[in-house]
């Protein structure tokens, strides 16, 4: 669990996160939400550690980062996984080495094979074909990479899993396969989740929390269910902007 | 950006690089790749100029030393101590900032503008340590023999000058290679390329790693690592020659 409490961040004197304060919960798909330039970014980097905050705590599980000493920060970061808007594949290294990364990296304890196993696993488990493994990321589909990322991020077994903008560039269908992999993996392994989307359909499917932001403040936070009947007018301006789903709130209200 | 702001971040990243790796095994296979990368891919060209370099100055030597009163040797000695003291260091260096330099500079870059080094960070990896330092080790140590293979292409061209054409005999360029060696002057060229490699690419991953923007910026970062380093190598080639010779 992630509790944000009362956090302030500025640059050059422009307030961007406000006396925001949220809880995130393990086994739950967070969602921040929120217009351009609301703050979402800077949320997600300073909930990440790598933005100083200027007054305020995140507390990973009770610890809190802003105490934390660079090495303490980068020994954190061994439990956090990150899935990344355009994937960030290492373009050097194949499917299976990029998944096989952090396990050479970090893992002392498993053998070769062991390692190798693992990273199968992650593979089949965001379902890479066999034959895919030894392909270079761009010799495979944006679908397919942000699977491998995905793979890539839960191979250490990671406690919080945060993913920017993950249907970026991706058609409904391939998006909603990330979303259903999303979901089924924080539920599987028990992981916080944060969603950093502007995706209204991956909102309204996975979205077991939602905190909306608006101007570097905490405007509204609920579940995906509550924002149907939120009376909150900046919500429903973002959230209920098209006809399509606007059709959809009538549908569902 | 102001020269001091460079400096600061340039030694703070030199820093985070020189330290010992995290894993000495993941290490030890960057090494080897940019052994074959940096070192082993710059053979090539590093022939090709170095036997025309040779050869070109030879005819040139000849040309102006044509006075009998100048022993018959000296085209030979004036070609060996070329190479070796300017030429296959210093020279080759500002060649392979363009080749090296902008290869490490872009793909460093390319990394850093596609999110692939923060990927690294939120791993928890040090990654300026994992990419950077096996880079410059590398490097560090092709360089030598570079140097070496550079120096004897080079007094190769100038012997097929001999060999193949009437301009000098391949008994006086042979004599001219041979006569007053200072063996001193190898360990100066070497030592000055080793200051060299780690400029070229110390300076280029430092340009990449700070890139930011797109497409565009790797390409400017790219420029930059190569320009500077050709400058901060001919300023370190003055005083290194101040301080050796």
């Amino acid at each position: 669990m992630i509790e944000v409490k009362d956090i302030v961040k500025s640059f050059d004197g422009t307030v961007v996160l406000d006396h925001v304060s949220t809880t995130l919960e393990d086994g739950k798909v967070n969602m921040i939400i929120g217009q351009s330039g609301s703050g979402k970014t800077v949320m997600m980097k300073s909930l990440i550690g790598l933005h100083r905050l200027d007054s305020g705590s995140i507390l990973y599980d009770g610890r809190d980062i802003a105490r934390m000493s660079e090495h303490e920060i980068r020994m954190l970061h061994r439990e956090v996984g990150m899935l990344f808007q355009g994937s960030a594949l290492f373009d050097s290294m194949s499917v299976l080495e990029n998944v096989l990364f952090p396990l050479e990296m970090f893992d002392r304890e498993m053998t070769d094979k062991q390692k190798e196993e693992r990273a199968r696993f992650c593979l089949e488990r965001v379902e890479i074909a066999e034959r895919a493994y030894h392909l270079m990321p761009a010799e495979i589909s944006g679908g397919m990479q942000k699977r491998v990322a995905i793979a890539r991020a839960i191979a250490l077994n990671p406690k919080y899993l945060f993913c920017d903008e993950p249907n970026s560039g991706l058609d409904p269908k391939t998006s909603l396969v990330i979303d259903k992999l999303i979901h089924d993996i924080t539920r599987e392994f028990g992981i916080c989740t944060i969603v950093n989307s502007h995706d209204m359909n991956s909102i309204l499917e996975i979205g077991d929390k939602v905190i909306f932001l608006r101007l570097g403040k905490l405007e509204w936070q609920g579940n995906r269910k509550e924002i149907y009947t939120a009376q909150n007018e900046a919500l429903e301006d973002f959230v209920f902007a098209s006809e399509l789903f606007k059709n959809v709130r009538r549908a569902n209200s | 950006m102001h020269i001091l702001q460079h400096i600061g971040e340039y030694t703070l990243l030199m820093g985070k690089v020189l330290r010992l790796p995290d894993r000495q095994r993941m290490f030890w296979r960057q090494y080897s790749r940019e052994l074959e990368k940096q070192g082993l891919q710059s053979l090539p060209i590093v022939l090709i100029i170095s036997v025309f370099i040779g050869a070109i100055l030879t005819i040139q030597a000849k040309t102006n030393t044509e006075n009998p009163l100048l022993p018959t040797y000296t085209v030979g000695l004036l070609t060996r101590d070329t190479l070796l003291l300017e030429f296959s260091s210093t020279i080759l260096c500002l060649i392979l900032a363009g080749k090296v330099g902008s290869n490490i500079a872009s793909e460093i870059g390319t990394m850093r503008i596609t999110e692939q080094i923060d990927a690294m960070e939120i791993m928890g990896v040090n990654s300026a340590n994992y990419l950077i330092l096996p880079k410059i080790i590398a490097f560090m140590s092709m360089m030598p023999f570079l140097f070496i293979i550079s120096t004897a292409a080079g007094l190769i061209g100038g012997w097929g000058v001999g060999a193949f054409t009437d301009i000098i005999t391949i008994h006086d360029y042979l004599l001219g290679v041979q006569y007053a060696f200072n063996p001193y002057f190898i360990w100066y060229a070497i030592i000055k390329a080793l200051v060299f490699a780690f400029i070229i690419t110390s300076l280029s991953s430092y340009y990449g790693y700070t890139a930011r923007g797109g497409a565009l910026d790797v390409g400017r970062a790219s420029t930059k690592a190569v320009v500077n380093s050709n400058i901060l190598i001919l300023f370190m080639d003055l005083i290194l020659s101040k301080l050796l010779l």
